[in-house]
């Protein structure tokens, strides 16, 4: 036995692990903690007439003497003004509202998939897939021209008789949580189909056996069960709905309030970049808070087995 | 044109991706090339061949459809753009101020002499002696009409040139079911409500902006929607009746209803109580890479010939003082486009209101859209 290689050993392996563990770190810190703390230090400057346009954090206020300027202002102005805590709110009312209804649409769906016979799982998942190989935004445009007042849907149902005036669902929120829906449901049922089809038949088995009625096996043992697909396909529409702008800004009406235009128009209207830097930090830790909650009940979740 | 708009996500990724795909392009021949951000459908279909083709330099032609996208790019800097075409007030005002246009070599402007002396004093108090900016076209912001729609609910002796189809609770009630939309816009907005009050529309004071805010209140129920481009498509297709927006799109929607001849026939008013007349300027960005084709470029579109058939196209009326002889006499004698002194006298200029005072406008705007 070499001495030196057996010594080697250990270090090569600690390092190959070190990489692999070190590669999602690396990409965190780069893409996700690094631009943060752009965002976190624009908050905290200043609106200015210039280019770019706020004052830089650090100032040289004569030769090699240099001042920090904090500005806590663009936080107090979010509090301050009920605007900003308004779309917050209006924002999570429609992002809930949008992942319940997903949720109800997107589970029997997953459900029937994942009941499905093999043979016919794959082409089934292929048809909740397929709408993402055409662009988003031609999507959301779609419904443009099927909502609209003289759109397929109104033609259609005029035809048919079924109603006499026009419905106008295109520029209100109804609008937009058909957008929604519609557009985040794969992200719901993937979650709860991989969920779904890991379910062990042979509990269902055993309670029947034991005489519990079909209804009462699906909502004490199938739900129960599922629970990690549900909650994983909630956050995936949740989180992303709450900070959602094409969405709203094409399909909504103007009284659709949600933060992800709020911003839009701090940056692009304003040019207060700041201000929008701090709209974005808020709603940041605004929705960790969810991710907090999930982690906490996995773990939970894991204690019990 | 000013404002801000929809289609903004979809022209701005595009722009992207067209700039990222050119410039790999351009880079395998060393041919010169001149990178230009303008307004979409604002130039003749022709131009920028022709301009290639007599020039010999390599055009990269990117459009936006709002001043604020523009505006964000250039004040982020390193834009890459060698000329843009942003609306005089209050954007190029502001630009001038925060330094980032380069001044015009007007040596090597030589068409120069054919711009109109009037609309070049018209900027002087914002550009003194036009160091930075060549005025582009000119339009005025006022109300597109479905003429027959809208004489049938108010009938035949309601005046249609007054802003009072939209501010006056009354009439807009009756309208509303047809239609009527606002442009997304605080600015123009705002104008307008004062011109229907008749108050001034330069005051920036927070009382002033609150009665704009009320005048547009009062009516908000009767808005379908607040939008700065969907009114062109709207009012051809007859899902609208009355639409404010900018001179030069709804006489493109007055086109285009009158090709799909499909009964709808649209007209545009500046309103008797003013209208808001705007400006959009050529200027070459401070760290522009190559401001000399900018300069040839500006000095090709001064061509009266080269202009007048871009007039024709974009339904907007040029600076150009030596090309209205040129352009088609359809064009030349539309009221909506050249219009006559006595609307003209009506016309509004707008001041800048300083970044404070424009917040407090978008705020304002913001809290009223969403009824909060």
């Amino acid at each position: 036995m070499n001495p030196s290689l057996s010594g080697n050993n250990p270090l090569a392996k600690l390092s190959g692990r070190g990489l692999l563990i070190g590669a999602p770190w690396f990409w965190m810190g780069v893409f996700f903690l690094l631009p943060f703390l752009f965002i976190i230090k624009l908050s905290l400057s200043e609106a200015a007439l210039m280019q770019p346009p706020y004052l830089p954090f650090i100032r040289e206020i004569e030769d090699g003497l240099v001042t920090l300027v904090v500005n806590f202002g663009n936080y107090s102005l979010l509090f301050e003004d009920p605007l900003y805590w308004k779309a917050l709110l209006s924002s999570i009312e429609i992002a809930a509202i949008a992942t319940l209804v997903t949720l109800l649409i997107g589970y029997p769906m997953a459900y029937a998939i994942a009941k499905a016979p093999k043979a016919w799982r794959l082409p089934l998942l292929m048809l909740i897939i397929l709408p993402f190989w055409t662009s988003f935004l031609i999507r959301v445009y779609a419904w443009i021209g099927i909502l609209k007042t003289n759109g397929i849907l109104n033609d259609a149902l005029l035809g048919l008789g079924l109603i006499d005036q026009p419905l106008e669902i295109l520029y209100t929120p109804t609008a937009v949580y058909i957008g929604i829906v519609y557009s985040y449901l794969p992200f719901m049922i993937l979650p709860l189909y991989a969920t779904l089809i890991r379910l062990d038949d042979t509990l269902l088995e055993a309670a029947a056996d034991l005489g519990c009625p079909p209804w009462k096996q699906f909502l004490t043992v199938t739900l129960p069960l599922s629970l990690p697909g549900i909650i994983a396909g909630s956050m995936l529409v949740f989180i992303p709905v709450m900070g959602e702008f094409v969405i709203p800004d094409l399909l909504g009406g103007p009284n659709t309030l949600m933060i992800g235009k709020l911003m839009w128009t701090e940056f692009f209207n304003n040019k207060d970049w700041p201000l929008a830097s701090a709209l974005a930090a808020v709603l940041l830790v605004v929705l960790i808070i969810p991710f907090v909650l999930w982690q906490h009940f996995e773990k939970r979740l894991e204690m019990r087995q | 044109m000013y404002p801000f708009t929809k289609k903004t996500v979809l022209l701005s990724l595009n722009a992207t991706f067209l700039a990222a795909a050119t410039a790999f392009s351009a880079s395998a021949n060393a041919q010169e090339t001149l990178h230009v951000y303008n307004w979409s459908d604002y130039i003749a279909d022709e131009t920028v061949a022709n301009f290639e083709k007599a020039s010999g330099i390599k055009v990269v032609y990117d459009v936006y459809d709002s001043n604020e996208v523009l505006e964000a790019k250039l004040l982020a800097g390193k834009s890459g753009y060698d000329l843009v075409f942003p609306t005089a007030r209050p954007f190029v005002d502001r630009h001038i101020k925060a330094g980032i246009y380069q001044k015009l070599d007007k040596a090597a402007l030589v068409n120069y002499q054919h711009l109109d002396g009037d609309i070049l004093k018209s900027l002087a108090d914002i550009d003194p002696d036009n160091a930075y900016a060549v005025p582009y076209m000119w339009g005025t912001t006022g109300i597109g009409i479905n003429v027959k729609k809208v004489k049938a609910i108010l009938g035949d002796e309601m005046p249609l040139d007054t802003w009072s189809l939209i501010f006056d609770p009354k009439i807009s009630a009756k309208l509303a079911q047809c239609g009527i939309s606002l442009m997304d816009d605080a600015t123009e907005v705002f104008a307008a409500a004062h011109a229907y009050k008749a108050e001034n529309n330069n005051d920036f004071s927070n009382k002033s902006i609150d009665a704009a805010a009320e005048t547009v209140r009062a009516v908000r129920g009767n808005i379908r929607y607040f939008h700065s481009s969907q009114y062109i498509n709207d009012l051809a297709n007859g899902d609208l009746c009355v639409a404010h927006g900018y001179s030069g799109d709804i006489l493109q929607a007055r086109d285009r209803a009158a090709e799909a001849n499909n009964g709808n026939e649209v007209a545009y008013f500046a309103p008797k109580e003013g209208a808001v007349v705007w400006t959009d300027v050529m200027v070459i960005p401070k760290d522009a890479p190559n401001p000399k084709a900018a300069h040839t470029f500006i000095n090709y579109l001064l061509q009266p010939d080269v202009i007048a058939p871009i007039t024709n196209y974009v339904a907007y009326a040029n600076a150009n003082k030596d090309a209205t002889a040129l352009i088609d006499e359809g064009v030349r004698n539309d009221p909506g486009i050249y219009p006559p002194a006595e609307t003209r006298a009506n016309f509004m200029v707008l001041k800048t209101p300083t970044d404070k005072q424009a917040r407090t406008m978008n705020r304002a705007w913001t809290r009223l859209k969403t009824g909060q």
